[in-house]
């Protein structure tokens, strides 16, 4: 029995994946159930990767900032399905710039609220993001969730580029949502 | 009253709050999954604080986070204005805001707090 349900001869997908992340510059990917250990394992490998190309501290520090949100939205926000509970998350760095994305299914009714919340922070310059933040900081209560609603907020201040991101309907209860930030590794860009 | 000493871990940070020993402090990183739980021994401890009379009036508060997740915050700032009620009691807060010299996001942070709350920031880099 091959409990694996892959044969012998199957295996030049591992060839072809391992091709496909180097082709699209990813450093990480991970995919299935996210805890707050597994939040921490993610980082730390991320880090140390950072740390051995050498990376300077303070785009270290911005990436490391984004992707703490980011695994901590997966882990407050993803919905299970029922045929998974599993999520996406990856970083990769492309040329001068690094990209975080998630991807994680989300109930259909919570869609529209997600897409205003990231069109209105896309719609607001670095003032406007901050004047947000404060409000929202000094006058919003924590979610039963344990969410502050500041994570997007504060991933667009610390990348300085918009958000981007897509929704995909899996059926009539669920929508894959699919999110990417870029960070850019000189303040120039 | 008994101080609170917390140990820092890879997603909690040290805490010291010490009346005998005049000495308040937060450093390392802060991205507890439940900031709510994890600082509420904090507030806790800080509404007891109020109460009591100390020696030396002046609080200096030092914070020393390399990194906060968007829900430590908010708790931040809930300890801020436990503090700022401090100073309605005779106390003289500080909050010494350390932040690594080429880190600008920290820096703005600090000087966020100092906009939203009445408490005497001083901006330190370490």
């Amino acid at each position: 029995m091959d409990s694996t349900g892959l044969k012998s001869n199957e295996l030049g997908f591992v060839y072809e994946f391992h091709k496909k992340m180097i082709s699209m510059n990813l450093t990480l990917v991970y995919e299935g159930e996210f805890t707050q250990d597994i939040t921490k394992a993610v980082l730390s490998m991320t880090e140390k990767q950072m740390a051995y190309s050498g990376e300077q501290s303070t785009v270290k520090k911005k990436v490391f900032n984004i992707m703490v949100e980011c695994l901590q939205n997966i882990c407050k926000h993803s919905e299970n399905t029922y045929y998974n509970s599993s999520a996406i998350f990856m970083v990769g760095l492309e040329e001068d710039t690094y990209f975080i994305c998630t991807g994680n299914p989300v109930k259909n009714e919570n869609v529209e609220l997600l897409k205003m919340k990231m069109q209105e922070i896309n719609n607001l310059d670095k003032e406007g993001l901050k004047a947000l933040y404060k409000e929202i900081v000094s006058k919003g209560t924590i979610s039963d969730k344990g969410g502050a609603g500041l994570g997007l907020i504060d991933i667009a201040r610390k990348a300085g580029t918009k958000l981007e991101y897509s929704f995909e309907q899996i059926d009539n209860l669920m929508t894959f949502f699919s999110f990417m930030v870029k960070i850019p590794r000189s303040k120039e860009l | 009253m008994e101080p609170l000493f917390l140990e820092g871990k890879e997603d909690t940070p040290k805490i010291i709050l010490n009346s005998q020993s005049n000495q308040y402090l937060i450093s390392g990183r802060s991205l507890p999954e439940d900031a709510t739980s994890f600082y509420s021994p904090v507030l806790k401890w800080l509404d007891e604080f109020s109460t009591q009379t100390v020696a030396d009036p002046n609080v200096k508060f030092e914070v020393r986070l390399e990194y906060f997740n968007t829900a430590s915050s908010k708790l931040l700032l809930d300890i801020f204005s436990k503090l700022e009620g401090l100073s309605e009691n005779g106390k003289k807060v500080t909050v010494q805001w350390y932040y690594s010299e080429d880190d600008e996001d920290m820096l703005e942070a600090g000087e966020e707090y100092s906009e939203l709350v009445d408490l005497k920031f001083e901006m330190k880099t370490y």
